[in-house]
């Protein structure tokens, strides 16, 4: 349902996605894992087709990205990094909105969008004004744009960011209820989410991918049982001397063979 | 599509107190300046010309810029781009959208001085097709001010960056005209240079339409002064994601 192929994204110097594949089949619920600034969002951003790649390409239900974008959006749902939101309109008002924006009319657009607000447990908050909405509901708003019409693949970029206990949690069952029926790739940093919510993952470290698996798969891979060792063998810290980078180096090498 | 983004962003004005604050501030201005400096009551004017359109690019060159400056400038603040990009649409149906809605709050701005119209009618016997006329021109500077400082925001996710750096043109815009300045201007430099610089300016079209004239020239001024800064936009929105 989504085929990367050797996506690569530069900012001027800086590559921010190096050459990056994978694919997510149909019923899949793909965790994106890496630590902060891996390029996770970028690729995102490239999948949606917000931002054009540098090279390559990216196929949602076999259409291109970079060749058809429009065709290729409309079987897309994204849910942006910081969950943004037009302040000034109500919950109500923002999902008619990006439903009218999604070519939804009439009644078709009213089931559409009540539907949205039930899936994400919107009723309480469906006429309240969006700048007096709290971290929780303000990522629920933004999740229940993406569903709107009804899409075959869901991007969420750290859906959890930024929530409480409670509400990660009902994020997660959210995901994974979504997952039955959606493709869905979603990135994070938080790991116990991979046992949570994903079939399978993937690390990328400073825009390459480090390892690939189903969660069990990968707790095996980190020797230790613990996705956490793996995670910190397999990605740089930016805080790293160069002395440590070279280890963590060697030990991607070890893991990398662990994994073939 | 188009008319979705031109709603929202209509209600979106009329759901803060922007577009009101701007709009009593123009209306007050532009009384203000009427019956003080124009002598309203005294020269007879009935055309209008000198006593109300002539205030219309000073007051213009400040408060257009305030209507326009957060079409862009906010969304790239608070990230609502991105939504906006991941819809299935071109992004010529948001600039378009957001550019009439800007238009829109003038329209209702201009519409409102209409009592001005009626007391001239009421004082005098003026000839409304060029009264008509002076809105028109009145109206089309102020989309040039609106598109231009739409150019500027999509260029800064700082509104106050984007009130300033517009402020600026639409004041050199309105002053490269302006009869005094290109007179101290003509001392100074070659005709062709003054020339240059009064192209630039609105008063050579804004005038010519508020004698009741449409000539061809005006046309083409408002036309690429206006479409010229949306593809400015588009093209600096697509360079931005790159
Ligand atoms: N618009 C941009 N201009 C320049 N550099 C960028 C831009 N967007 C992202 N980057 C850089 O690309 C790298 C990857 O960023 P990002 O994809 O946001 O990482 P992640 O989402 O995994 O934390 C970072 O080093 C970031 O600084
Ligand atoms: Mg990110």
């Amino acid at each position: 349902m989504i085929e990367v192929e050797n996506l690569t994204k530069s900012f001027g110097t800086k590559v921010a996605v190096n050459n990056l594949s994978f694919s997510v089949e149909k019923g899949e619920v793909l965790g994106f894992l890496g630590p902060n600034g891996a390029g996770k969002s970028t690729t995102m951003r490239m999948v949606t087709g917000f931002i054009p790649p540098t090279s390559g390409d990216a196929r949602v239900c076999g259409i291109s990205v970079v060749d058809q974008p429009s065709e290729a959006k409309k079987r897309v749902g994204y849910l942006p990094e910081s969950a943004p939101l037009y302040n000034d309109m109500t919950v109500t008002g923002f999902l008619n909105f990006c439903a009218s924006i999604r070519r939804l009319r009439g009644s078709a657009k009213k089931e559409a969008v009540e539907r949205a607000i039930e899936t994400c447990f919107l009723q309480s908050v469906a006429r309240q004004s969006i700048d007096t909405l709290s971290k929780g509901y303000r990522h629920r708003t933004c999740l229940a744009q993406s569903l709107l019409h009804d899409p075959e693949v869901l991007i969420l970029d750290e859906p959890t960011d930024g929530l409480d206990p409670n509400q990660k949690h009902e994020i997660r069952q959210l995901i994974r209820r979504l997952g039955e029926t959606k493709t869905i790739l979603f990135s994070t940093h938080i790991l116990e989410e991979v046992e949570a919510a994903c079939t399978r993952a993937v690390i990328v470290d400073r825009g390459v991918i480090v390892a690939d698996g189903t969660p069990t798969e990968l707790i095996e891979q980190s020797g230790t049982g613990s996705l956490t060792d793996l995670f910190r063998q397999v990605t740089t810290r930016d805080t790293a001397a160069p002395g440590e980078k070279k280890k963590s180096g060697k030990s991607r090498k070890k893991t990398a063979k662990a994994g073939a | 599509m188009t008319f979705t983004i031109y709603k929202r962003e209509l209600s979106s004005y009329f759901a803060q107190p922007t577009a009101y604050a701007i709009i009593v501030i123009f209306l007050l201005l532009s009384m203000i300046m009427t019956f003080s400096f124009g002598n309203f009551m005294r020269v007879g004017d009935s055309s209008l010309e000198w006593t109300f359109f002539f205030w219309h690019p000073w007051i213009y060159m400040l408060l257009a810029p305030a209507v326009a400056m957060k079409l862009w400038a906010d969304e790239q603040r608070t990230g609502t781009i991105e939504l906006l990009g991941t819809f299935p649409v071109s992004i010529w149906v948001a600039i378009l959208g957001k550019f009439l809605a800007a238009a829109t709050v003038w329209l209702v701005a201009l519409l409102l001085t209409f009592p001005i119209v009626i007391t001239v009618n009421y004082l005098g016997n003026p000839d409304n097709g060029q009264i008509l006329s002076g809105y028109i021109g009145s109206f089309l500077v102020a989309c040039t001010f609106l598109a231009i400082t739409m150019l500027v925001s999509a260029c800064t996710r700082d509104q106050v960056v984007c009130l300033i750096v517009s402020v600026a043109i639409c004041v050199t815009m309105v002053l490269c005209g302006y009869d005094d300045f290109t007179r101290e201007l003509s001392k100074a430099a070659s005709p062709a240079v003054v020339e240059a610089v009064t192209s630039l300016g609105v008063w050579d079209h804004f005038r010519s339409l508020n004698r009741g004239m449409l000539r061809l020239q005006d046309v083409v001024w408002f036309a690429s002064f206006i479409i010229v800064p949306l593809l400015g936009t588009s093209a600096i929105l697509s360079a931005k994601r790159s």
